[in-house]
Order: structure tokens, then sequence, then C-alpha cells
């Protein structure tokens, strides 16, 4: 019988216009990986944070090995041996691994000089890592490491804290799978030796395989726990949603129109050597699939004006693009929904109707002066289409759901009537729901003709959403397969060929 | 208005409330028109520094441009004879052609904004002292542009010129900052240049335009500046009047971050600058106390509006 570690009980918080916790009960034991289900805003974030000591409960009750706990902050979490790893990794780029490790808490020698102990630093550093099996390099600049790379040195760095509960927020969103599969090892083993271990994900399948136990939330109140031999995406899925999910419905093989988007020989900066010829044809969608790294990103921005194309052409509709910038492509009918939504994809402090008119804003112009209720009238239009939920067209980005920031960054090219529009991972931090809305935006798109291309490492997605997917490594198309031979094993072999 | 600028302009009133209270000087018509006039002249470059803040960018080195073109102008007028017409478009043009230089090095070589200004605030005062031997220029009596002098000193209807001069420019880069196309850019650019350029917008245009601005705005207070004061020294003209403007961009809502900031905001910045400064006058506090005071209420602005806008977020959630 495992040991209660800890035992959340009745939490409630409220921010101004919402409860996004209702008296949620959690617990998790010594020795378990304990997964944390929900759409998002269904209060998983919140929760946590109040267990990492950044936000304070409003009531309820954390008991941390039987005893009442009150925190007052992160510092108190740590204490108390509770470590976060977050979506956002906090580490410094430009310090190395022991640096990164030891961030804040220092080893010193030379009494009150208190200069660095480097070879501290670095031999405990070393031993933090063998703690997880992973070998590096201490004195690694964390940049010259991989996503995964840096994932183990966080790891690392909650361990050597002594933390015996880990949590982990969307921890693969970023990691190729075969990094994932080495991750789960190591939880795997930090299991056995006894750390207990909070998952946080949308993807239901990695749920399927890790987890002890499911807790599912809904609207910020409890809904439901799946036990070990219980677990299953639909049983999940259904908790989630709060109604049984319905299978994507199979497509008949649509004829394919003529060729909008040509890529011939096109070489990008990543992969000098390789070269890339595509072609999309109207109203279909074109997955690319592919391991993280391998060369997708890359095309797609060579297409759309933003990264370096070394030689080769892309033609559209038949005439060779002259494109030397994203403004080009777009003029052209080219346009990116880019896998950094935040960064590239919307300007989050500003509000919906400047997100919307942004590239197009010249066309709801007379003399250079915007003219204001045109504008909004066309920002209106927009987003009754693509259903953004929001009270106000003057909600700051920010302030919207990853789902509905995505809408946005799509709906910004549709009054362009794009010829062409690139995904680049449409619905990487999107919930169940929205994703299942995005991918219907998506198709509308293809079925008013729209050449689309769709980038995504989520396999299930390329598989159900797309009528070819072709399948990149190492900068080059390993193979094109048809809506027919398009299996997730098939995909996965060309990814690894 | 926004709620950064009804604070603003609330600060002022109160600002002038406690100096006509301290001092009845302070209400006098001449007292009022000296400070308007006073506010015209440093409103005009301050707009155009606000409007490089606002994409994040800063601009040191209008106060040297201030010098350099006024030696400028007055030695095309009275050493060289050039007819005034020419003189003031060679004047502006060369403000414009400055801001360009500045706005081509830091969206072409990606150079940062303050080293390239700090430099141009060295070149420009070195040049001006170089041109002017280092010795004062003037405009005499100035028979043949008086016209130019009531540009500078006179009025209409008691209202300064120079004052009546930024309320033209006030509201022609208000419709550009907060009507127009350029000015959406402007704030998105500022915000997040990488999503403004993945959206087609050509920031480096937008950057290098908003310093273009600059050094336009500055020549023509340098032009003002220069009749008003008639007594051009290389060394000394134009001293801080970069932080001057940076001061009454921030002091009037502008973000060094950039994305933020009104043209409302930045002209009651530089407005209760003056006034801070008609205080140390009116109250007999030492002259030489004059930045002193300035630093210290806008500090204190600054904490206080820390303090309260924590307050109000903490009462808020």
């Amino acid at each position: 019988m495992p040991v209660s570690l800890l035992q959340m009980s009745a939490i409630s918080k409220r921010f101004p216009g919402v409860v996004a916790l209702d008296r949620v009960d959690f617990d998790l034991s010594a020795g378990e990986i304990a997964a944390l289900v929900g759409e998002n805003g269904a209060g998983k974030s919140t929760l946590m944070k109040v267990l990492a000591g950044i936000h304070r409960a409003d009531s309820g009750e954390i008991r941390i090995d039987g005893a009442t706990v009150d925190m007052h902050g992160p510092v108190d979490a740590a204490r108390l041996g509770i470590g976060v790893i977050h979506q956002e990794r906090e580490l410094i780029d430009t310090l190395d691994v022991a640096g990164n490790v030891f961030l804040g808490r220092e080893p010193t020698r030379g009494g009150p000089l208190r200069f660095l102990d480097r070879r501290r630093m670095h031999a405990d550093t070393t031993r933090a890592l063998a703690r997880i099996g992973v070998e590096l390099r201490t004195s690694t600049p964390l940049r010259g490491l991989s996503a995964a790379q840096q994932q183990l040195v966080a790891i690392a760095r909650a361990l050597s804290m002594n933390a015996r509960l880990l949590i982990l927020d969307e921890p693969t969103a970023t990691l190729p799978s075969s990094d994932a599969a080495r991750l789960f090892d190591v939880l795997r083993d930090l299991r056995s030796s006894g750390t207990a271990i909070v998952y946080i994900s949308h993807r239901l399948k990695e749920v399927e395989r890790l987890a002890d136990r499911a807790v599912v939330l809904r609207d910020g109140r409890n809904a439901g726990m799946l036990p070990r031999d219980a677990l299953s995406r639909d049983r999940l899925v259904q908790l989630m949603v709060g109604r049984a999910f319905e299978p994507p419905s199979i497509r008949p093989e649509a004829p394919a129109g003529p060729v909008v988007l040509q890529i011939e020989r096109v070489r990008t900066g990543r992969y000098p050597d390789a070269e890339v010829s595509l072609a999309v044809h109207r109203g279909e969608v074109l997955g690319i699939a592919g391991l993280i790294g391998s060369g997708r990103t890359e095309l797609a921005e060579a297409i759309c004006g933003l990264g370096v194309r070394l030689s080769g052409r892309i033609l559209l509709e038949g005439r060779p693009l002259p494109i030397g910038s994203a403004r080009d492509a777009i003029r052209h009918g080219v346009c990116l929904v880019p896998e950094d939504r935040r960064r590239c994809g919307v300007v989050a402090e500003m509000s919906i109707r400047e997100n919307v008119t942004l590239p197009a804003l010249a066309s709801y112009a007379r003399a250079g002066l915007v003219a204001r209720r045109l504008e909004a009238e066309a920002v209106r239009r927009i987003t009754t289409a693509l259903e953004v939920k929001t009270a106000s067209i003057e909600t700051p980005v920010a302030a919207l759901s990853g789902g509905n920031q995505q809408r946005v960054a799509l709906g910004k090219w549709l009054a362009l009537r794009p010829r062409v529009i690139v995904f680049d991972e449409p619905t990487q931090g999107v919930d169940v729901r929205a994703k299942v809305e995005i991918h219907r935006l998506i198709r509308g798109l293809a079925d008013q003709g729209t050449a689309v291309v769709m980038i995504s490492s989520d396999l299930e997605e390329i598989v159900a959403e797309s009528d070819r997917v072709a399948v990149m490594h190492d900068g080059r198309v390993t193979g094109i397969l048809s809506r027919a031979d398009c299996t997730p094993e098939a995909v996965m072999q060309l990814a690894v060929a | 208005m926004t709620r950064k600028d009804v604070t603003v302009l609330l600060l002022l009133a109160a600002l002038c409330a406690v100096v006509a209270t301290a001092s009845p000087q302070f209400l006098s018509v001449t007292n009022l028109q000296n400070i308007a006039r006073l506010v015209g002249m440093y409103g005009i470059f301050s707009i155009g520094v606000g409007i490089v803040i606002i994409t994040g960018g800063i601009d040191l080195s209008v106060g040297s441009i201030c010098a350099l073109l006024g030696v400028l102008l007055s030695m095309m007028l009275v050493e060289w004879d050039w007819p005034a017409g020419l003189a003031l478009a060679s004047v502006v043009a060369l403000g414009a052609a400055v801001g360009a230089a500045h706005g081509l090095l830091i969206t072409r070589l990606r150079l940062q904004p303050f080293i390239v200004t700090l430099c141009g605030l060295l070149l420009y005062r070195g040049a001006a002292r170089y041109i002017a031997r280092d010795s004062t220029k003037g405009f005499g009596t100035g028979e043949g542009f008086a016209w130019l002098r009531a540009a500078a000193s006179g009025s209409v209807g008691g209202i300064p010129m120079p004052f009546v001069i930024m309320c033209v420019v006030g509201a022609l880069a208000w419709l550009l900052v907060h009507r127009s196309v350029y000015g959406r850019h402007l704030f998105a650019v500022g915000h997040n240049e990488v999503a403004s350029r993945y959206s087609g917008v050509r920031t480096r245009a937008v950057v290098a335009g908003a310093y273009v601005t600059s050094g336009t705005l500055a020549a023509v207070s340098a032009i003002i500046i220069a009749f008003y004061t008639n007594s051009i020294s290389p060394a000394s003209h134009g001293n801080f009047y970069e932080l001057y403007a940076i001061a009454a961009a921030v002091v009037g809502g502008c973000s060094l971050r950039g994305g933020e900031g009104t043209i409302l905001g930045i002209v009651l910045g530089a407005a209760l600058l003056q006034v801070l400064r008609n205080l140390v006058n009116l109250l007999d506090i030492p002259g030489s106390l004059d930045f002193a005071v300035m630093g210290a209420v806008i500090l204190i602005g600054a904490v206080a509006d820390h303090v309260f806008g924590r307050a109000g977020q903490d009462t808020n959630g």
C-alpha cells in the first residue's frame, strides 16, 4: 500500500469573473504517476500553480505526508520537495548545464568572498544527471542542447533540489517521439525509486501509456478519475468533453484539382544539400510529417518568404513567385500560420481587431487613415465565421485560450482570400474540442479551393486530416503517401528512414 | 483619451494648482504665455522622440541636431545670404536625412538604437562646434526674416506661435499615430516585430520612418528655438533636450519596451516638465536644483504609479 504523499482537498480559486477551481480534490502517492487531464481552461494549470506556491487557494487544504502546509511562494513549495518542469522551460540559454542546475543556489567557497565552487557544481551536476541515466558534458551551454536534453536538465535540477514530487506540464509538446520515449523511461525509473509525478498532457496516447491513474478536470471541477485498468483514450475524451467522442469520418478520396503551388528543387539554409520538390493541388490538404528538425518548418518559411531559400523555384499557378519577403508571399496569396503563435502568429498585446486586420489594414483605409467602422465590420464577419469565443473584438489576444488565439492567427489571412495557406503545427497546445474545430476550419478552406499545407508532429492528425502526406527526414522528402496508403506506421517508417 | 492620458492630465492640473497657490504670479498672462511657448518648442521634438520610443527604440540625438541645425541655419541666412525659404527647406531636409541615416543603420545593419543615436549625439555636437569655430551664432536684428522671428517669438490672439505650431504638428502626429495604417504598424512593430514581419508589415520601413519623423521634428523645433534664443552657442545649445524628450514621453505613458504611448500623453508630459521648471523659478528654489526637482518629481511619480498600480491590481484580483 503506497503512502499518500500529497492530499489536496476541496481547493477553490476564483479570478475576477471566473471560478477557476471549484472544490477540486487531488491526491498522489509516492511512486505514482498521475496524469492530470482536461481541456484548456479546465483548471489543470491553476491547480498545479496552487501546488507550486504560485497561486494561493481561496479555500481548501493541502497536506503533505499528512501534515497541513501553508505555502506563500514557490520557495516554500521547493522546500517541501515539489519541483515544477514548466512548459516554457525556465532555464538560461547561455549558461552551461551545471550553471542551470544550480542557478540561484550555487555552492560557494572562500568563506565570505563567496567564490563559485565550480568543481563541486560540475561534480554534483554529473551525479544528478546520472540519477536519471543521462550523460552530458556539464560545461555545454544550454543552447547547444536539444529540446529533449534541456528538459532532462530541468528534471535533474528539480531532483538535485530533493524534489519528491515532480510536476511536468506538457513535457512532450516540443519533443520528437523518439525523445519522448526516452523521457518516459526516465519518468518510469523515477517512479520506481519513489518519486511522485504529476503529468499534464493533451496527448492522450501518452497518458494511456504512462499513467497509473488519470484525474480529469472539467470547468474547474473534478470530472472523474480513471484507474490504470480503466484508462483508455476514448474514456478520457468522454470525461473531458462530457460526451462521447465521434471518430473522424472517412472522406472519399477527392479528385485532385489543378496544381496551385509547385515547389521545385528548393534548398533551405538548414539542409543546404537537400532538395525538395512538391506539388500542392487546389482544394487539397497536403500533410507534411516528419520528426522535429527534419526541415519542415524551414520549408514552410522558404515557401512563405520568411526563411533562406538557397536555390530552386516556387511556382504559383505556373508562374515563378518572386518571393523575397513575407510581404511578397502574402501579396501573392501565400500565407503562413506559424508554429510559435505568441512570437510569430499574433501580437498578443494587441486586440483581436488589430491582429485580424494587420496584414490587410490598407484595404480598410482611405487616404492612409483607417476607416474604423469598415474595419470593425470586417473583423466581426471573420470572428463570427471562425467562431472566436470572445465578448468583444477589443479583447487583447493574450487573454484568449490557445484555440481562440489560433483562430485569430488564421483569421487575419481570411480577408486576403489566400490561394495557399501553410499551417505549422496548427493544433499544438490546443484542447480537444478546439482541435476538432480547427480541423473543420482547415477542411473548409480546402473545400473552398485553397491549397493547404499542414505540417504536424501529431501522427493521428496527419493521418486523419490530410489528403496526401509528404514525409520528411533530414531535409529531404522520403516519401509521399496517398490516402489509401497513409497509416501512422507507414508515416513513421518514412520519418525515421 | 486613454486612462493614462487622464492620469497625466490630472497630475498636470494638480501641479498647476499647487504652483498657482504658492505663487500668484503663475497665472499671470506673461508667465502662462512663456510656459506655452516653451511647451511648444519642447513638445515638437518630444513628439518625434515619443514615436521612436513607441517602436521600442530611442533617439538620443535630438539635442545635438538642434545645435547643428541652429548653427547652420544662422550661417545660411546671415553669412551665406541664402533665401529664407531655401534655408528652411535645407534645414528640415537635413533633419530628415540624419533621421534616415539613423533608421538605416538601425534597420539594415541591426545596430542598437541607443548606440547609433548616442554616436549621433556626439557627432552632431562636434560638427556644430567645428563649423561655428565654437563661436556663438545668431540672426542679429533679423531684418529680412522678421516673419521667421515672429513664428518663434510672436503670437496669435495671445497664444504664442510655437504653441500653435506644436498643436498643428500634434494634430498631424495624432492622425499619423492613432488613425493611420502606418500608426497601427508602429504599435505592432513596437509590441512584436517578429509577428509583424510574419504578417507582411514592412517592419524596417516602419522603424526607419519613426527616426525620419524624429529627425524632421527636431529640425522644425531647431528652427523655432534658434530664432527664439537668437544666440546659438554650439557647445551648449540644445544640451539635454533628448532627455527632456525621453522624460516627456515616459511621463506621458510611453513604455521604453515599445508598443505603448499616445501623442496627447507625450504633449502633456512635455507640459508637465515645463511647469516643473517654472515652479523652480517662481518658488525661488535655486536654479541649480532645476534638474534635481524634475528628477525627484518624475521618480516620485513613477513610484506612486507602481504602488497605486499594484494596489489597483490587488483590489481587482
